[in-house]
């Protein structure tokens, strides 16, 4: 049974992985590294280690999407006045620039 | 270098590292097995120290130096970030406008704070009895200060949360943890070594030194991360480049347009 329950969450943890790569919108590339923590923490707990799978929880599925949400909102937010910057990888320069420059509530022109 | 000689690279390093990795798998010891040498032997290390939490054991007793490295590399990072994101000269910091949560959210965030928080709190005090620690704990109770950012908004946040004491609690947990190694070196055989009286097996005090280095990296890490997001949301939310660009000669803040 757990051997089962073990290649679940691999498979699981293998296909979050991909779709973290894949994705090429680094907003929602933090949501599916969240998803990803939480699969890697399941698979942590099915193989007893539950100590590992509460860090996996709290800093993989909570933390590190956190930073790169406050992060893609810097960069998107502080270009204003530089579209150069914001193409960034992953990025089409054509969208990130024509949404950059629309002012954003609580920003000077 | 070209795209072709960039993919070339890629797949000769891909080569060796997997036919290095298919080697190595070769030698492990079969998945999932009943033979567990070092386990066994951490586990009744663990026991006779009186440590229900084996992994605590490991962590702050066995392998005690380990956890300071790692500790200190948390508070090395912290800082870097730190002085890294501070507000340079060609930036000006605005003030964050009051923002409109829906009411549900509001009570949804309330309501899970304070249990969150409780939460985070529990399982760094039952590290040495329970999965969990100091580091997971202290993660959960800082991400668990931020539900008010969601809850309510940044001012809000920023008056639960003046940073500056929280850098203190950072610097706190890293010298706690110094100090106790320090103090066992004095007081017994080695730096780190477990001289405190062990108590009763699964007791909340048990386990000897262990609590003490376990409620250290709980402050440190508690502490730390709420430095490091408050470093990450001035960024996103108070401090942009000042108008007209980068300079700091008249930095001064203009009108709002209306």
């Amino acid at each position: 049974m757990t051997d089962v329950l073990v290649a679940v969450a691999l498979l699981l943890v293998a296909a979050a992985a991909t779709a973290a790569v894949v994705n090429r919108d680094p907003a929602r590339q933090a949501f599916v590294l969240s998803f990803l923590g939480l699969s890697l923490a399941l698979l942590f707990t099915y193989v007893q280690a539950p100590d590992v799978a509460l860090s996996q929880l709290a800093v993989g599925s909570a933390l590190t999407p956190l930073m790169i949400l406050l992060t893609v909102r810097k960069v998107t937010r502080g270009s204003a006045g530089g579209p150069a910057r914001t193409a960034g990888p992953g990025r089409r320069p054509d969208r990130g620039t024509a949404r950059d420059r629309r002012p954003r509530r609580g920003e000077r022109r | 270098m070209t795209r072709r000689g960039r993919l070339r690279l890629f797949l000769l390093a891909a080569l060796v590292l997997a036919a290095g990795y298919a080697v190595a798998c070769l030698d492990l010891p079969p998945f999932g097995g009943d033979r567990h040498p070092y386990g066994d032997r951490a586990v009744h290390a663990a026991l006779a120290r009186r440590t229900a939490n084996a992994v605590a054991s490991v962590n702050f007793d066995q392998r005690a130096m380990d956890t300071l490295g790692e500790e200190t590399i948390l508070f090395a990072a912290v800082l870097g970030a730190v002085v890294l994101l501070r507000r340079t000269a060609g930036e000006a910091r605005t003030e964050p406008e009051p923002a409109r949560v829906s009411a549900g959210v509001r009570r949804l965030g309330l309501a899970l704070l304070p249990v969150a928080l409780l939460v985070g709190l529990y399982v760094v005090a039952h590290g040495n009895v329970t999965p969990g620690g100091g580091f997971q704990g202290g993660v959960v109770v800082a991400t668990a200060l931020h539900l008010l950012y969601v809850a309510a908004d940044y001012r809000a946040l920023e008056r639960i949360r003046p940073v500056s004491r929280y850098e203190l609690g950072d610097a706190a947990g890293e010298f706690a943890y110094t100090m106790t190694g320090v103090c066992t070196a004095l007081a017994g055989p080695a730096f780190l070594a477990n001289v405190l009286p062990l108590g009763t097996f699964r007791a909340l005090a048990s386990a000897g030194t262990v609590v003490l280095l376990n409620a250290a990296v709980g402050m440190e890490v508690a502490c730390g991360v709420v430095v490091l997001l408050a470093t990450f949301l001035d960024q996103a939310v108070e401090i942009a480049d000042a108008p007209g660009g980068p300079r700091s000669a008249d930095g001064a803040p203009e009108e709002e347009p209306t």
